[in-house]
Parts: structure tokens; sequence; C-alpha cells
């Protein structure tokens, strides 16, 4: 089946803009008392304005250390940072800490799974959020207090005037997250990067916090980063779906394609693997093996010990190929592959346990 | 009224009226973890229970294979009351109600190897002599689909998926009836998460054995499960056939569960409008009068906030605790 051509998602660079974001050759490498360790490598990707992109991969593929990479908050190991992050005109590898300190926070904002971690227990959910504000524009107390109370309400808590200074620990787990979004929007950021936003959350109240982000992402036109390992959530809220692998990028295509026409068998694993795609009691397909570890990776694809599709030549080392139709995919066969996707054939029938749901 | 759901079928655990009641770690209040649950599980099937996080799911594992005791109400196994059972006795009826959780580094002893981890509940349980014991570990684990050089190794050795198989080969030797597994695939990669799933529908079918599965993974639940029990702040509010659940709901808390679930799919085949609930769950220390749903429910009427809604069987097998759950406007569209 041709992949539709992506309507509403597309690039910056297909409309003849600079991206937002453009990160090229992304490498990130840590000390560790057994030596140095490539954590990632080769990462390319682009955001554009407005632009929803969701990174996905199984546990320890590189997606949070990526995230922090932009924003240079790497852990104190880190052995260096190879590469580009062109971020409107700034290299954010090179620039210098001051110049970094002007956009963290106030142009690139980050939101992690555990809003209680990231929130101060000592202080007011107002003081947290207009303190941001005031650092960043140099806004009177007044005036940020009003600019809270406003973004309290945008962010859907209930009479804000009330919330506002209550500490974290009075406050649900969704008032939470709702109160980081809000800390993390106040200065209009161009571009939000979230780590799995609502794993902690139950799905009634993750399917609020996601309608959100969605909905101040078009109407701001924030571009937004979304870190997570449900392909449902990046389904239904991203415009772009970058896959991981290894520690690499594997594939990059507009959502709908990369779900109905996977182009790297890993992909088409993974979403064959969902119980939602497979008839109810039926065995659930899997991809055997276990991912390399970050200490022994293999030559060549990355992916080829678990690939059912590995032939002579999938030893030579992968690059992420332009696959046409906006899409990249780092596996040299991708042509002469039919990978199955979210349907159970061409004949697109969705999976079994959803036909019923509302 | 009647107790529970058919009571004619060969019942291997029928739950009546199960209370279980906590102190807050202050002391101060009560937590009703759970208020009043009735059901019976059939031999040789998978009943799975799904709810939001503190809803009571883990409690009512912990309850069913006497972890913890009742603070009210009964729970039997194959007929008899297992708390009625001299000490000795009870000690060796509980092998046969085994619990997984969620965690295998906390269930797995990081300075001991998988072997002697494996071997620890037979030798607590003195089986057969110590070659005997070491062999059917050897078994266990071989059944899991484990390499034979595993048993040497250190749980930090193994990835997340082997640990979880390593737990599952523990609770296998004592050759359990039933099994509780309590989020067992929550921490597994997506990649993985099928492996073990088929793990356990194999092992259903060689050894005959019984589980109660409990996760807040919607497809998970519908993928494995025979029946399927929603649970809303301590109580059931709706149990049927997995089909019937998933497909037809009755209650407006399974309709707004279902409904919220991301699905996987392409825009185009994700049409449907979705029921987006306000707030969030209440406290299980002051639950809301009536209804507990009440609070969130799209449809409440004056008639939900007076009064708690019966436990019935609307359709053959059905059940549901909704004072409208007949009301035309609930059938999904
Ligand atoms: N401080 C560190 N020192 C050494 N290695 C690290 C460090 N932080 C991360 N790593 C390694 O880098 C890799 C990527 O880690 P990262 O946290 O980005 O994974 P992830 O994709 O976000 O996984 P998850 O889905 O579990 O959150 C892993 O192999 C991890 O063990
Ligand atoms: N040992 C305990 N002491 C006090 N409260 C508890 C204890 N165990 C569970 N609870 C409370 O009982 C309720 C149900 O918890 P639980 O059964 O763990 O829910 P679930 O497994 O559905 O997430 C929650 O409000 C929880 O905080
Ligand atoms: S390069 Fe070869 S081994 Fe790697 S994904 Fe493609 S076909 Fe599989
Ligand atoms: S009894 Fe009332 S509040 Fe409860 S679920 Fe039914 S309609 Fe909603
Ligand atoms: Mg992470
Ligand atoms: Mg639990």
């Amino acid at each position: 089946m041709p992949a539709a051509a992506p309507k509403k998602c597309r690039s910056d660079a297909a409309a003849g803009r600079a991206p937002l974001m453009s990160v090229r050759g992304l490498g990130i490498r840590f000390k560790t008392s057994l030596g140095v360790w490539q954590a990632t490598r080769k990462i390319d990707f682009d955001i554009g304005a407005g632009e929803r992109v969701g990174f996905v991969g199984e546990s320890g593929c590189g997606k949070t250390i990526t995230g922090l990479s932009i924003l240079r908050l790497l852990p104190g190991n880190l052995a260096g940072l190879d590469g580009s992050i062109l971020f409107d005109g700034t290299d954010l590898v090179s620039c210098s800490a001051r110049a970094m300190r002007a956009i963290r926070g106030r142009r690139i904002a980050m939101i992690f799974q555990e809003p209680m971690s990231a929130l101060d227990p000592v202080f007011t959910v107002g003081h947290q959020i207009s303190e941001t504000l005031c650092v960043h524009t140099g806004a009177s107390k007044e005036e940020a207090r009003a600019k809270t109370l406003e973004m309290l309400r945008r962010v859907g808590i209930a009479s804000p005037e009330r919330r506002i200074d209550d500490y974290p620990h009075q406050l649900s787990g969704g008032m939470r997250q709702r109160v980081m979004i809000a800390a993390a929007l106040i200065c209009g950021p161009q571009l939000l990067i979230a780590d799995e936003p609502t794993t902690a959350l139950d799905v009634t109240v993750q399917a609020q916090i996601l309608e959100l982000l969605r909905e101040l992402s078009e109407t701001s036109n924030t571009a937004l980063m979304l870190i997570t390992h449900d392909l449902g959530v990046v389904a239904e809220t991203c415009t772009r779906m970058i896959t991981m692998y290894a520690g690499e990028v594997i594939e990059d295509a507009p959502v709908d394609d990369a779900l109905v026409r996977p182009l790297h068998p890993y992909t088409s694993g993974l979403l064959r693997s969902l119980p939602h795609l497979s008839p109810r009691h039926g065995r659930l397909p899997s991809i055997p093996g276990r991912v390399p570890s970050i200490v022994d990776m293999p030559n060549g694809c990355r992916f080829r010990a678990r690939c059912a599709h590995a032939a002579p030549g999938c030893e030579a080392e992968q690059e992420l190929r332009d696959a046409g139709g906006g899409r990249k995919v780092r596996c040299w066969r991708f042509r002469e592959l039919d990978l199955p996707g979210a349907l159970q054939h061409a004949a697109s029938t969705p999976i079994a346990a959803m036909a019923g749901t509302p | 009224m009647p107790l529970g759901p058919d009571s004619t079928q060969d019942a291997i655990v029928s739950v009546r009226d199960l209370e279980v009641r906590f102190q807050t770690s202050d002391r101060r209040a009560t937590v009703k973890a759970v208020d009043g649950v009735n059901f019976d599980v059939h031999r040789g099937e998978t009943f799975g229970i799904i709810g939001e996080s503190g809803s009571g799911k883990t409690t009512i594992g912990r309850a069913l294979v006497f972890l913890l005791k009742p603070s009210a109400g009964a729970i039997r196994h194959e007929g008899i009351d297992p708390l009625a059972l001299p000490r000795k006795r009870f000690q060796s009826h509980r092998r046969d109600y085994q619990i997984i959780f969620q965690d295998p580094n906390a269930a797995l002893n990081p300075r001991m190897t998988i072997l002697s981890s494996v071997l620890e509940p037979l030798e607590l349980a003195r089986a057969g002599t110590s070659a005997e014991r070491e062999r059917q570990a050897r078994e266990a684990l071989d059944r899991v689909g484990l390499p034979q050089d595993v048993g040497e190794r250190y749980p930090h050795q193994l990835s997340g998926g082997q640990k979880q198989r390593v737990v599952i080969a523990r609770a296998l030797t004592l050759k359990p009836k039933l099994i509780v597994c309590d989020e067992v695939v929550a921490a597994l990669d997506m990649s993985i998460r099928g492996d073990v799933l088929n793990l356990f529908a194999d092992l259903q079918r060689e050894l005959g054995l019984t589980y109660v599965f409990i996760t807040h993974d919607l497809a998970v639940v519908s993928h494995i499960s025979e029946r399927i029990a929603v649970m809303y702040l301590g109580r059931f509010v709706e149990l049927g056939p997995t089909e019937r659940v998933s497909e037809h709901p009755l209650h407006p808390y399974t309709q707004a569960l279902l409904s919220a679930e991301p699905r996987p799919l392409p825009s185009h085949l994700r049409q449907g409008s979705r029921i987006m609930l306000q707030g969030e769950i209440p406290s299980p220390i002051d639950p809301p009068s009536g209804c507990r749903f009440r609070t969130r429910c799209p449809y409440a009427q004056s008639l939900c906030a007076e009064q708690a809604p019966d436990w019935r069987e609307l359709q053959p097998d059905h059940w549901v605790a909704c004072h409208f759950a007949e009301h035309p406007d609930f059938a999904p569209n």
C-alpha cells in the first residue's frame, strides 16, 4: 500500500524553511569505571516549528539522554558530546554556558515523568512558576502572578486562585503534571521536551494531559519532542515518529505512514508485538533475542542478530537513508522488504480488541 | 440478593463480600481498599482485573493468596476456608496459590545465583532429596525457556524479561493450582512482553493453571483473559466475558476507560469521539456517597448520590453496578 503523503505535518524543510532545530551526528559518550561508553551515535533529526515528534524505542535506547543533551543537562560523567544541535541559528553543543542559560527554560523547556522530583517541595506552585518568568523576563511580581494564574487556568487547573498558593504535595499526580506543564510553558518556549510525561498517570488522566499538550502546541505553535514507549500515545498526539534502537535513530516518518507501513524491520516488529494487533487469545508475535549491550555493540546493522530479514550485506555499517516522502530509514534493504504495520493486513482490518471501542 | 456470578461453575476461588481495611500511616483514618467484592474464579481460566492505580487490585490479589487477612467477608479455595485449617496444613495449602509481582528485581536476591533463588521455595517446603529438588528447579528454568547456564548466573547478568521468567519458574516449582499475576509485564519492554504473555498461555495449557491477571493495561488484559472485572475505588463496577466487557461495556466507567486507551492506529482508523472524564479518582479514605463513580460520571443523577447501585446480572454472566446501566444512551456508538 503506498504511503499517503503527509498533509498537516509537513516539515519546515518541505515548506522551504530551515527547521526550528536540526540535530546532526549527535553522539553521547560517558566515562564509567569500565572505560568510555558510546551511549548514542550518529543521531540525525529535524524538528519544525509547531511540529510534534514522538521518540519511541525500548528501555536504554537513548531517548532520555538525547532529550537531555539538547539542554546540556547530561549527567556529570559525560565524556563527550559530538555533532551539532542547531537551534534557531545557535549550535547548542558548542555555544557558551551563558547562551545556553538564556535558552534553557525560556526558549526550550522540559518536563519529566515524575513531576514531584522536578517541583521543589518547599515552595508554592505559584512561586515556582512565576520564578521562571521573573528570572527570564524581568517581569514584576504582580505581572508574574497574574500571568501564572492565567497559565494555571490554561492548563486546566480549576479555581487557580485557590491552588496558586498550594504546595506540590497538596496536589494529585495529574494536577502536578499540569503545574509542571504550566511552569514549562510560562515563558512561551518554541520547543517543549516531554520525557514520558504521562507514564505515571492513569489512562483517564493521561488522555486529559495528552489532549492538553496537543491543544497547547497547536494554539501557540510550540514544537513538541515527546519521549515515550507507548506507540498509542505517539499515534494520538504526534505528527511524526522517530524510532530509536541501540543508541541510533533507525526510522523517521510521518506517524500514520510509520504505523501503516513501517520501513525498518524493528519498527515493524514493535508494532506487531502489541497485543492490540493480535487476535484475542492468539499468540503474540515477539522479537527474538535482546538489545545488544552498550559495551558490546556488533559491527554493521545493530539489529542484525534479531532481524528476520538479515542477509549478506547487513554486516556493513548502515546509514540513515532518505526513503522519499519525508521518510528516513537505517536499513539498506528497505525497498525490497514489504513489512506489516499496525493493520492486520493490507485489507486494513484493525485490531480485534479495539474494533468495538467507542 | 444473589451472592455473586455463577456459583454453578467449578470455582477454584470464591470471594464473598470481601472487605480489606488499612489504617493510614498517621493512624487517624481508615482506608477501605476493598469494600464489598463478590466473584468466583473458574478452574483453568484467566480472570482479569483492571482499574486505575489505587483502586484496590493489588490488595485483592494479596488477599486471594492470604498474604493479608480480609477485614470482613470470606475467601474459599475449592470450597474450603484456608483460615480454618490447622497452621501446618495452612502453610502447605498456601503453596498451591502463588502470587507474582511487577518488579522481578525486588523478588530476586542479588547475591544469590538464579538456581539458588529457584530452589529456595522447594527447600522451605522440604520437598524430596536435594538432587530431586535441583532437578525440579532446572526443569522449571527450562520450562520457562531459559538457557541451561542461567542457573549459575546472578540477577544482574540477566535482562528484565529473563528475570521475570526466573520469578515465574520459581512460582512453578511448587506446582501451584493458581497464580495471581500482578502487573507482571508492566516493567517489561514491549518487544519482549509478547514472549512472556505467550509463556503464560503455554504454561496454562500444559499445566492446567488458573490465573488472576491484574493490570492497568487494557490491551494486555483483554488479550489474555476469558473474563474481566473492572474495579473502581475498592469495588467492582462490571464483570463479564472479555468480548462483552471490551466491546459492549455496560458501565460508564468501563466505557470511559476503553475510550481513553491510546490506540496505535493511523488517524483514519481512530475516528469516534472520546469520553473525557473530568478530574481524578477520589481518595478511598473518604469516598463519595452512593455510587463511587458519580463525581466523574457523565450520566450521574441525584439518585446516584443517595444510593449505591446494586451489583446485578444485567445480561447472562455480565454483571454491573450502575442504576442506569440499561439506559440506551449508555450503549457505545
Ligand atoms: N550517566 C550515565 N553513565 C553511563 N551510561 C549512561 C548514563 N546515563 C545513561 N546511560 C546509558 O545510556 C543509554 C541510554 O540511556 P537513556 O536513559 O537515554 O535510555 P532511554 O531510552 O531513555 O530508556 P528508558 O525508556 O528506560 O527511559 C543506556 O544504555 C544507559 O545505560
Ligand atoms: N499496607 C497498606 N497500608 C495502608 N494503605 C494501603 C496499604 N496497601 C494498600 N493501601 C491503600 O489501599 C488502596 C488500594 O491499593 P492497591 O490495592 O495497592 O491498589 P492498586 O493495586 O489497584 O493500585 C490505596 O488507596 C492504597 O494506598
Ligand atoms: S540492515 Fe539487514 S539486519 Fe539490519 S534491519 Fe535491515 S535487513 Fe535487518
Ligand atoms: S450509578 Fe449513576 S453515577 Fe454511578 S455509574 Fe451509574 S449513572 Fe453513573
Ligand atoms: Mg528514559
Ligand atoms: Mg497495584
